[in-house]
């Protein structure tokens, strides 16, 4: 018999410790997008990519942002991201580039690309896992004051910053921020490289420049295609519908509201003094409660209450979506095809989160109509170019019936012709499967939602295809019938004893009567101003490398 | 020749025809070229007439895509037929359609559609395929019997007189062309036969000798020529003609209706192409009752035609005899073949059924 303190728990106990947040990501890589070298790369520049947008989107600063890739041999690159935004005060800086769960973006309802304050320190932690080198990271709030330099690693036991070095520089720029990470990874083009990702960041970005030198020491341009800075999204309050257990623990901590009722009203939307009243009624509590004295139990009735209480939908104006104009714009910019069609649907909720659905279409052109169609996937305009099997997109699409809008399509799959389809998802919160941010969850309000855009998309594909397969039918009977007209002339040419110049003219007439007979042939066909050639290039270089686990 | 055309010139026709073509297109305006329907919906019987004759229904080629390759084939074959005629040369029904291997995008695919156009050609200009320059493959019928023809040698075209009673055990050929012949007969009648079989049973008993008679082996649905070959002697001597077949809805309504009246295919030449005094001496299915002969099932296919012919075919309409007499087949379910007369032994045919039958004008379906 062991001793009492000296228990197989005892033994167990010692080794029984805290897992810091940083080293239980720095172990699941793979959680935040870090799978593997290539996929690295992708996220470390998206997520700076990501957050300059975002930044400069607050500050209604149309964004010029300059994205360097350098090959240094041996599978390590250093990565240079540099934007005109803001800055950032420099007490922040450390937290927010070498510590993990630290942001602006998780407490607040707001439409951002940026949404839990991990992506950019798990690159940086990546990096220095990998390379061993801090992040740079220099940032300046005002024209007449000077940039703070930073070095930068991430405790990852304690998910706290190390100041490797700290100090003031000038920088030629009236503000901005700039990192640089060295990190090892691997430059492969193709549909999930980094140039498509710029590419089609700019595509749904009209409004921003991106000067992108790659690997290969070539630099691409992408201007901006229009001045007006989107409208500003604006932040919302939660909706009690769409507040979990947890959630709602930590806001009856954190309020500063005296009793229950005035917690409901001011910490939530669409929640007044009557709706209140009839939620703490309905969860059998008293309105005049004290918010920190709310036990599990009564946290729980409350719960219980918010869910037998019929609420307002959520404000929906706080979505900004791209429109219907510039997502057709940035489809004709990207495919040389013969017909487009966008749809913007209008605002709907899902778990309280109000979210809007934008699909657009291109069909025919230089596309292949032999392989399954193109799908390009964007949340918050951010392009997501891995996990498509995942994603409630996918899913939509797959249950969407094409054959009726004339694609072919077996059941359950992907539709196949000469066509690409854009679905954007545009919300306060967009619904991820994972943290890595690459597919949406499949909520039955999303994808229903998806469905109708599709749709309206599919009746327009549809009247144009009708429509180019009747002149199809038509232009091929003609072309049959004019097969045969200089026979005729032949025949009659011998039958009459009639000269070769006659034989011409009757060839001539019975085009003149086929004409006359069966009306101008309509034309169809590509007709694309907008198209650019260079542009459509970029990320089809090279042949498509599927890595594993990134298709089902 | 048979057939009178418009102006008694086929070359003139044609150039008339084309001509017409010609300045609607120079007018521009969508050429036409109108024929006669040639099907058994488009044709009516007259007893009085004796044939089958074309009613008004047309189908008309044009600048469609279903008819533009016919309109410039049809052409294209009208001219070939001009060289033929002025070169005073003929090119059979399969040559004509090699023929049209130089016509590139136009030429045909499979001879029916070539023999279709040719007949079209017939049919739109009223002409036979004799005066277009064209023959048909097959020769029609044997003939042994009380028959001499006088035809010419091919190469001197001095007379030959062909006895049909000499032919041994063999028999006398028709040609594919029987306008020019001539005959001398003292003969009764004229007795044509569906099968080889019993043709050759009757020549080997000298039948036509007993019965003072002209034998023709049809084989199966006579050609056009045995057709007009029948027609001319029975039209030039006055000779009654009778026809024995298979017991069966084939014998009925494929080679005995075709022979007597023409068929819908070929309304436009009937009149020339058809023995409207021909009758029916069997077998009649009352025969295959009254002999008790040995039958075999009839088919599916059979019954539906049968009942297609009660329904659609003009001639069983106006003949009460002979509906009834289909109508009889199709209770009965069975067919006979005339060789099944050997059950009463092989000469059966010689002593009992065809002496019995040619002194019955009861038995004989119209």
């Amino acid at each position: 018999m062991a001793k009492e303190d000296n228990t197989k728990a005892h033994e167990l106990a010692k080794k029984q410790r805290d897992i810091g947040v940083a080293e239980f990501f720095s172990r699941n890589r793979h959680l935040l997008g870090f799978d593997n070298k290539r996929k690295a790369l992708m996220t470390t520049i998206k997520e700076a990519v990501d957050n300059s947008l975002d930044a400069c989107e607050e500050a209604g600063i149309l964004p010029e942002i300059i994205v360097d890739v350098v090959d240094m041999g041996n599978d390590r690159f250093r990565v240079t991201i540099e934007d005109n935004g803001p800055g950032i005060v420099k007490a922040q800086i450390p937290k927010i580039f070498a510590k993990l769960l630290y942001g602006s973006k998780f407490h607040t309802m707001k439409q951002s690309r940026g949404q839990q304050g991990i992506g950019i320190s798990a690159s940086v932690m990546y990096a220095q896992l990998t390379t061993g080198r801090a992040a740079k990271i220099t940032s300046k709030i005002h024209p007449n004051k000077p940039a703070n330099y930073y070095e930068l690693h991430v405790n990852t036991q304690q998910n706290k910053p190390e100041i490797l070095k700290e100090e003031e520089k000038e920088w030629k720029k009236e503000r901005g921020t700039k990192i640089e990470v060295d990190l090892e990874a691997s430059y492969i083009g193709g549909s999930q490289s980094i140039d498509e990702y710029l590419k089609e960041t700019a595509i749904t970005n009209p409004h921003v420049t991106i000067i992108y030198t790659n690997p290969k020491a070539e630099q691409i341009i992408f201007p901006r295609a229009t001045e007006n800075v989107p409208k500003e999204a604006k932040e919302i309050k939660p909706h009690p519908h769409g507040v979990e257990m947890g959630m709602m623990i930590k806001l009856l901590k954190d309020t500063d509201s005296r009793t229950l009722q005035s917690f409901l009203t001011t910490e939530f939307s669409r929640v007044g003094g009557g709706t209140a009243k009839e939620i703490c009624k309905n969860g059998a509590l008293l309105p005049n409660t004290k918010p920190r004295e709310m036990s599990r139990d009564m946290t729980e009735k409350l719960m219980e209450g918010i869910k037998k209480t019929k609420l307002i939908n959520p404000p929906t104006d706080c979505i900004s979506p791209i429109g219907e104009e510039l997502l057709e714009k940035g489809l004709r910019k990207e495919i040389n095809a013969e017909f487009y069609a966008a749809v913007t649907r209008p605002p709907s909720v899902y778990r309280g989160n109000p979210f809007v659905i934008e699909a657009g279409v291109a069909y025919g052109g230089d596309q292949n109509s032999e392989g399954t169609i193109r799908v390009m996937r964007f949340a918050n305009r951010v392009p997501l170019l891995f996990q498509q099997g995942a994603c409630a997109t996918t899913k939509s699409i797959m249950g969407t019936g094409w054959r009726a809008y004339g694609l072919s399509q077996s059941q359950n799959s992907l539709p196949v012709g000469p066509c690409s389809i854009v679905v954007h998802i545009a919300s306060v919160w967009v619904p991820f499967t994972s943290e890595s941010k690459e597919a949406i969850a499949h909520y039955p309000e999303i994808i229903k939602e998806i469905k109708l855009a599709l749709q309206e998309c599919g009746r327009r594909l549809a009247s144009y295809v009708r429509k180019r397969r009747k002149i199809a039918d038509e232009s091929k009977k003609r072309s049959y019938i004019e097969t045969y007209i200089p026979y005729v002339g032949a025949a009659l040419k011998e039958l009459l004893s009639l000269k070769a110049a006659d034989e011409e003219k009757i060839s001539s007439m019975l085009n003149t009567i086929l004409e006359k007979q069966r009306g101008t042939l309509e034309k169809i066909g590509v007709d694309n101003p907008d198209y650019d050639e260079d542009l459509a290039k970029i990320g089809k270089k090279e042949e498509e490398v599927i890595e594993d686990g990134e298709e089902n | 020749m048979a057939k009178k055309t418009k102006s008694g010139n086929v070359l003139k026709d044609m150039k008339e025809l084309a001509t017409g073509i010609y300045n609607k297109i120079m007018k521009k305006k969508q050429p036409e070229l109108v024929t006669p329907l040639r099907s058994l919906n488009n044709v009516k019987y007259d007893v009085k007439d004796g044939y089958f004759e074309l009613l008004g229904k047309t189908k008309s080629r044009t600048l469609t895509a279903s008819t533009v390759k016919t309109f410039a084939q049809t052409l294209l074959m009208m001219n070939e037929s001009k060289k033929l005629i002025q070169d005073d040369d003929i090119a059979t029904k399969r040559e004509m359609y090699y023929i049209s291997k130089n016509w590139k995008d136009a030429r045909f695919k499979e001879q029916p559609e070539s023999d279709t156009v040719m007949d079209d050609i017939e049919a739109m200009m009223m002409v036979n395929r004799e005066q277009l320059g064209f023959i048909p493959e097959e020769k029609g019928g044997d003939i042994a019997g009380k028959l001499i023809v006088v035809d010419k040698d091919p190469e001197t075209g001095k007379q030959i007189k062909i006895d049909c009673t000499k032919m041994g055990s063999g028999a006398y050929s028709v040609p594919s062309s029987v306008e020019g012949l001539k005959f001398e007969t003292s003969a009764k009648f004229i007795l044509a036969i569906e099968t080889a079989g019993m043709f050759q049973r009757l020549v080997k008993h000298n039948y036509w000798k007993k019965a003072n008679c002209i034998l023709i082996s049809l084989g199966g649905v006579p050609t056009r020529a045995c057709r007009r070959f029948i027609r001319r002697l029975s039209d030039d001597k006055k000779l009654p003609v009778f026809v024995f077949t298979d017991g069966d809805p084939y014998g009925f309504l494929n080679i005995y209706r075709t022979f007597k009246v023409g068929s819908g295919n070929a309304a436009h030449i009937n009149e020339y192409f058809c023995v409207p005094n021909a009758k029916f001496i069997g077998i009649t299915p009352q025969d295959i009752v009254d002999y008790k002969l040995p039958t075999h099932p009839l088919k599916d296919v059979d019954i539906k035609r049968v009942k297609d012919g009660i329904k659609n075919d003009p001639f069983v309409q106006h003949h009460k005899e002979w509906q009834k007499s289909l109508a009889q087949i199709v209770k009965m379910k069975v067919r006979a073949e005339q060789q099944a007369l050997a059950k009463h032994g092989l000469n059966f045919v010689i002593s009992d059924y065809l002496p019995k039958k040619l002194k019955n004008p009861k038995s004989w379906l119209p």
